[in-house]
């Protein structure tokens, strides 16, 4: 029995979308496909699987991401699937324990790949915002007024992610000045 | 300061052990927790990254696929050995101090 779930979960939160991927495992639920928002859940047994996911250097079809995936599959690992540059994998919890990072620096590694995309979505934004909300004043236009409005919105909201990363990196530096 | 004379990070260090013998990256990973009687876990991920940087470095690297097989295997380099053995040396220093100070006081 398949089971879909549509969840929107925001690019600077991968611990708390990872997190219910877990308790979702937990239940019986584990994950066997993603898509845009959509998870696809299949029912076994509960606790039988770890899901991780990561956001990758390279789009999951090109070369280097390809390589990637066959090294976490050799590993004991599933892929599961992708959703733009993310990847979802599962593991069995019966062939040990299941992490793709163990230390700081990756870990501060993958903060920093996470920052590079909002921040090259972020100015898209802020123009798109600025340019309708200009040319909505301009003639009044309802429409362009609320495209500029989301526009908006998303800006800030990107921003607050970005503050969040930023800080979760500092945290992570500073764990780093004592230990790996 | 040259580079050489950093601390080697532990998974560096585990990573450039257990290449004495060709290695694919599991073999790595489970050599790895076996040296370390299982404490030390090395995260796909994280070992991906760390192989990507040795082989920059000319610390260690890949040999030739096999035909029909589709796991790369890794080994250690001279300079990679040199590497380990550096880090080794300091190491010792670390421990030897360590037990001076430490062990003085336990004693």
């Amino acid at each position: 029995m398949k089971r879909t779930i549509h969840r929107l979960f925001w690019a600077w939160e991968p611990d708390k979308e990872e997190a219910w991927l877990n308790e979702m495992a937990a239940k019986g639920l584990v994950l066997s496909d993603v898509g845009w928002c959509r998870f696809t859940f299949e029912e076994g047994t509960p606790g039988a699987y770890a899901v991780r996911l990561e956001l990758l250097d390279f789009m999951p079809s090109t070369k280097q991401s390809q390589d990637y995936i066959r090294f976490v599959e050799e590993t004991g690992a599933e892929y599961v699937g992708k959703c733009l540059r993310w990847a979802y994998f599962r593991k069995q919890t019966a062939d040990g324990g299941f992490d793709l990072y163990s230390d700081i620096d990756s870990r501060l590694n993958q903060v920093g790949r996470i920052q590079r995309l909002i921040a090259c979505v972020l100015p898209l934004l802020i123009f798109n915002a600025t340019n309708m909300l200009f040319s909505s004043a301009m003639q009044g236009s309802l429409s362009a007024r609320i495209i500029g409005g989301l526009n908006l919105l998303l800006a800030l909201l990107c921003g607050y992610g970005f503050t969040r990363l930023l800080l979760q990196k500092r945290r992570l530096k500073a764990e780093r000045q004592l230990h790996e | 300061m040259s580079n050489e004379s950093f601390a080697l990070t532990e998974a560096v260090y585990y990573i450039l052990l257990s290449l004495r013998s060709p290695l694919h990256g599991y073999g790595i990973m489970q050599r790895v927790e076996q040296l370390s009687a299982g404490r030390v876990r090395l995260a796909a991920g994280t070992l991906y990254g760390a192989l990507e940087s040795l082989l920059k470095k000319g610390w260690i690297q890949a040999l030739p696929e096999e035909m029909g097989s589709r796991k790369k295997e890794y080994v250690i380099t001279a300079a990679g050995t040199q590497a380990a053995e550096n880090e080794l040396a300091r190491l010792r220093e670390l421990v030897a101090n360590g037990e001076k100070i430490l062990g003085r006081d336990a004693g």
